[in-house]
């Protein structure tokens, strides 16, 4: 990698002004992503913005029908919680699914989300459960918050403090390992929430998505039969080695319909 | 060799004697050495498939903090020095010698594939000498460049040497090709299929790495290395690329965490190494990273076949014609020449009497990293091809598979085949009969309806191989093009208290030479292990070796170590009689003891070794003090390990996700030392033939020569859980002309498994064939291909 300065954060205003002060700094939560890419030399920050150490960044919270997770909780800390496990099971599995036991005892919620690999399991929750993310500044819709391949809303200095997940009445979440990466090659939840019936796909397009005629025909009956003849476009979905854009379509079905069978 | 009962010695499964360091942290790999005034490389790759260098300008770089030196092409021809070779020159159809472009150890003109070596900067730190290779400036012309095998001969492609048309390095036969064309006429059926053997990368646990060293007060070279054959890396350093004179030129080996084949060749960064350690009078280290060892590591197989079948109306086979074009990658490497030639088309005749074979192979340059051997080289090859078009042929006739190959079983021994080898044991049927057991042939169309009622595709396949290994006989690879004997060497010395050092050619990196060879030595000498120590990595140390590859280290490695211990006995027998005043004739020896005929005179080994470090009156006309013996070995004939593989698989027919469930494997490998090792060696090696024929694949851009698969985030390796348990059994027919009867273990389970694996995915789908890796997709979309003449109907 290349030299660089090290920051180590206590807080997240600490880390804030020092995130607007250094404009060619990066954060870093768990390194999963980060370490890899700079000991690629694929980026070249001045400065690392370490969060790890930031107590108000970790831990989870239920209060009422809402599910809080700091986004400094580690996927293995979201697996393993009684709390999660409770109210929204499909998050603790899917948290329990990311990665090996190395990448979940270091990889962050937070991290996870502002890095949105299109192939990232998270994105899936956040936008099927309807979820906010909170970041040092705002309040960002789940729906809005990502934008594109590896593209968020985030601005250059904002910091991902906490997402709060909406417990569902039920949630399920298939996942479509890539062989090689074990990342998702296709991703499918389906979440029954207070406002209907959410469908999101990850690893299949550029960025998870929604999938509207699946969210339209499970609104009318909740069954896997209903997606009979739903069928997701191969438009604008990834193509590569592993599998070509019409698979990966394919795919979306059938894992969308496994979630429904084992919604209950 | 009978066995004398000893615990330690033939056939018991003792524990690792190596795995004491291994396991707790204590090896001794290439990297963990480090010279005092150590500097470090970084080598220059092409990002370019093909180009020609206009010029290098390393003055930036040179400015850059910690560099040494950055040396170039230029230099290296400045110093005269050689390029890397091909030890094994193969002769086209027409007579014509093989093309073999030159391989300079860094590029001189033109670089031909996207890793290719054009600069080596030294530094005092590895990072420093990363950034400076960033700031030498390569001022490239880029030029067309081709990838596909099958493209390479094809008029119009790209050449990757200006000097060699169509790309082809040479077009070889082997066989009759008369007698060939006039078994097809004669065939009820012709069984035709066209297949790819997927190119791999090795990728061994330790990346390669080099430490070259040079004492400018003796004028000697040292290189740490990560190498199966350390004597060879100093006669090809020496009398090829001329580094320094076989004397001045000491190659340690020390541990080695995996080859497959990759570590056998001598390649560029470790001659750089050494060669640089003089110029800049410092030791110079490299270590490779992952994303280099994707890119600059030999890749295995490569091939694009086609192969017909003649077969009477009973199903016997009468002849079998093979067509196939083998990738070379941009230069020709160590053995590169020998593997889709003599290591493939000689094994074609499987266990079958086939009369008449006949193969052609075309072998051509591309833009893309050399292909040499990887585990099994030219076997897996060989194996799955006619494994595959012989299950082609049971499904085309309608027959069982099992009794398809059954029908046409070799039974008389030894068997001269029509592609050149003479096979001298073997029990097929043996084999065959309990690998149906271990894997309830019988009962599987029950556990096929019973998939079925859960939704799931099952299918079964087999693969009955057998394959040449104990590289070999000197006379027999001299004959085919070898440069180099293929013999091996062992020293076995007593010290006076009574311990062994065994000196072998052999190196260990995984195959446990270190605890089987002491085993034998332990069985044959009567010394218990304890007291044995296995040398080997250092030709300082070890009199000489042609290494470990070709699954040779039993059969051709463990015999030098038997004649040497041969001679131990001698030479105590004549001391023993000279003690007790007895005739050598009359002296006996076993397990350990020599005693006088007869009598209840005797000596125990360790008596006799401590006498012969105190020859006080030894008559020195007739017996020489000490108890040392040195002995080279030389095969009269390659080994033929054979064995059935079946693997069942169980196939998800909504996403093509296909697992196997059971893997059968029963192995001749004729007599084992070690059962426990040898288990190992067969689980590695079937994991890595499942990992070909359902994970793995290498591919190229084919517009731009790019790697695509150049991290684990691409290239798909096995893991634990790709894995079913292995069902694993031996049966056994010894070696015929060897002492110690043993065949080989190292390769076999990559050979045998891949065409098992797609015979059986291809059963379960019900179609005729599909190429490696059986990923998700292929295999979804080859179980579409049989639904849609329903969905039209
Ligand atoms: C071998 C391996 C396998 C993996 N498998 C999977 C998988 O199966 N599924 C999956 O979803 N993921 C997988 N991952 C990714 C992993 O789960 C991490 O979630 C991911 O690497 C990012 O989390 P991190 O905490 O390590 O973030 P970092 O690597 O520390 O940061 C990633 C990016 O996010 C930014 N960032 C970090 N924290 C914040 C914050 N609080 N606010 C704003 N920006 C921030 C950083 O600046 C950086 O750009 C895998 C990773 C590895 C190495």
């Amino acid at each position: 990698m290349y030299e660089f300065s090290y920051h180590k954060a206590s807080s997240v205003a600490e880390a804030a002004g020092l995130i607007a002060s250094h404009p060619d700094a990066k954060l870093m939560s768990g390194g999963q992503t980060l370490i890899p890419t700079l000991k690629q030399r694929l980026a070249a920050p001045s400065d690392v913005i370490d969060l790890s150490k930031i107590a108000e960044l970790k831990g989870i919270k239920v209060a009422g029908n809402v599910v809080t997770i700091g986004a400094g909780t580690l996927h293995a800390e979201v697996a393993a919680s009684k709390d999660v496990q409770a109210a929204i099971p499909a998050l603790a599995a899917l948290a329990g699914n990311i990665g090996d036991a190395q990448v979940r005892n270091r990889g962050t919620l937070g991290g996870s989300i502002a890095n949105n690999d299109p192939a990232a399991d998270y994105p899936g929750a956040v936008v099927a459960l309807g979820a906010t993310v909170i970041t040092n500044k705002r309040r960002i819709a789940g729906d809005d918050f990502f934008t594109g391949m590896f593209e968020t809303a985030l601005e250059a200095d904002e910091i991902v403090t906490a997402v709060e997940f909406p417990k569902a009445e039920k949630a399920n979440y298939q996942k479509f390992p890539n062989p090689a990466s074990r990342y998702a090659m296709v991703g499918a939840f389906v979440a029954k929430t207070a406002s209907g019936v959410r469908v999101a796909i990850t690893g299949a397009g550029p960025t998870v998505f929604r999938w509207n005629d699946a969210e339209a025909a499970l609104s009318k009956s909740l069954t896997a039969a209903a997606l009979d003849g739903v069928k997701a476009s191969a438009d604008n979905l990834n193509s590569d080695i592993h599998a070509s854009a019409d698979y990966r379509a394919h795919l979306i079905g059938v894992l969308a319909k496994r979630a429904v069978v084992a919604l209950g | 060799m009978t066995a004398t009962g000893n615990a330690e010695g033939f056939g018991a499964s003792v524990k690792r004697k190596e795995d004491q360091r291994f396991l707790t942290g204590k090896g001794n790999y290439t990297d963990d050495i480090n010279r005092r005034g150590q500097s470090y490389a970084h080598f220059v790759r092409s990002p370019h498939a093909h180009a020609r260098i206009r010029g290098i300008d390393a003055s930036a770089a040179l400015a850059m903090p910690g560099v040494l030196t950055v040396l170039t092409g230029q230099d290296v021809a400045a110093d005269k020095l050689g390029g890397l070779i091909c030890g094994w020159t193969i002769h086209s159809k027409d007579g014509s010698p093989m093309k073999a472009p030159a391989h300079p150890i860094l590029a001189l003109d033109e670089v031909r594939f996207v890793g290719d070596h054009v600069a080596v900067v030294i530094a005092e730190t590895a990072s420093q000498a990363k950034d400076a290779a960033e700031a030498v400036a390569v001022d490239y012309d880029v030029l067309p460049a081709v990838v596909s095998t099958a493209d390479a001969a094809k008029p119009g492609s790209p050449l990757v040497h200006a000097d060699v048309p169509s790309n082809l390095c040479y077009q070889w036969e082997l066989g009759d090709k008369a007698a060939t064309e006039a078994a097809f006429k004669n065939a009820a059926h012709i069984v035709s299929l066209d297949l790819v053997n997927n190119r791999l990368i090795p990728n061994p646990m330790e990346p390669r790495a080099a430490v070259g060293d040079y004492d400018s007060g003796t004028g000697t070279f040292t290189l740490f290395t990560t190498s199966q054959n350390p004597h060879l890396a100093r006669l090809v350093l020496s009398a090829f690329v001329g580094i320094a004179p076989e004397h001045k030129l000491r190659v340690v080996a020390p541990d080695v965490g995996g080859g497959f084949g990759s570590k056998i060749f001598i390649y560029s960064e470790e001659a750089v190494c050494v060669w640089a350690a003089k110029k800049v009078d410092r030791p110079v280290k490299w270590t490779s990273d992952r994303s280099e060892a994707f890119l600059s590591d030999a890749h295995g197989r490569d091939h694009v076949s086609h192969a017909e079948l003649a077969v009477d109306a009973e199903g016997r086979f009468l002849g079998l014609h093979v067509r196939t074009t083998a990738a070379m990658g941009a230069y020709l490497h160590t053995f590169s020449a020998a593997v889709p030639t003599y290591l493939y088309g000689t094994l074609l005749a499987g266990q079958y009497t086939t009369p008449a074979i006949y193969v052609e192979v075309d072998a051509v340059f591309t833009n893309t990293a050399p292909v040499d051997a990887y585990r099994g080289a030219g076997r897996p090859e060989a194996t799955y091809l006619l494994e595959r078009i012989v299950e082609c042929a049971a499904r085309d006739l309608g027959k069982d598979p099992a009794e398809l190959r059954r029908l046409n079983f070799i039974r008389k021994f030894p068997y001269a085949t029509p592609v050149a080898l003479e096979y001298d044991v073997g029990d097929f049927d043996a084999s065959m009969d309990r690998a149906l057991e271990l894997a309830e042939y019988s009962t599987f169309p029950a556990r096929k309806a019973e998939a079925a009622r859960r939704g799931k595709l099952r299918g079964i396949g087999f693969s009955a191989y057998i394959e040449a290994c104990g590289l070999a006989p000197s006379r027999v690879a001299g004959a085919l093009g070898a440069g180099v004997g293929l013999f091996e060497s062992a020293q076995v010395r007593f010290n006076p208290t009574g311990n062994v050092q065994v000196f072998t050619g052999c190196h260990s990196h995984g195959q446990g030479h270190e605890t089987t060879y002491a085993q034998l030595v332990s069985e044959h000498l009567g010394v218990s292990l304890d007291n044995i120590e296995i040398i080997h990595g250092d030709t300082a140390q070890v009199q000489y070796g042609l290494g470990t590859y070709g699954s040779r280290s039993g059969s051709v490695g463990g015999s030098a170590i038997i004649k040497a211990a041969d001679k131990i006995i001698a030479k105590g027998r004549k001391i023993v009689a000279y003690r007790m005043e007895a005739s050598v004739d009359d002296i006996e020896f076993k397990a350990g003891v020599f005693k006088v005929a007869g009598t209840d005179k005797q000596m125990t080994i360790a008596e006799v070794a401590f006498n012969a470090y105190v020859p006080h009156n030894y008559p020195l006309e007739e017996l020489e003090p000490g108890l040392d013996e040195n002995a080279f070995y030389d095969p009269q004939n390659f080994t033929f390990p054979s064995g059935t593989h079946i693997c069942e698989v169980e196939i998800d027919p909504e996403t093509g996700v296909t697992q196997i469930v059971k893997f059968t494997a029963v192995d001749d490998f004729g007599r084992i030392i070690n059962p426990m090792i040898v288990h190992g060696q067969v689980h590695g090696g079937i994991a890595q033939g499942i990992g070909q024929a359902m994970l793995e694949g290498c591919h190229y851009d084919e517009e731009t020569g790019q790697l695509i698969t150049g991290s684990f985030m691409d290239y798909c390796m096995p893991r634990a859980d790709d894995l079913p348990n292995f069902t694993i059994d031996a049966t056994e027919t010894a070696c015929t002309h060897n002492p110690i009867g043993v065949k080989g273990c190292g390769e076999a389970g990559a050979i045998g498994s891949p065409p098992a694996v797609i015979n059986a995915v291809t059963d379960a789908i019900g179609i005729r064939h599909m190429d490696m890796p059986a990923t998700p997709e292929r295999v979804w979309r080859a179980i579409q291909s049989t639904r849609l003449p329903r969905a039209a109907e």
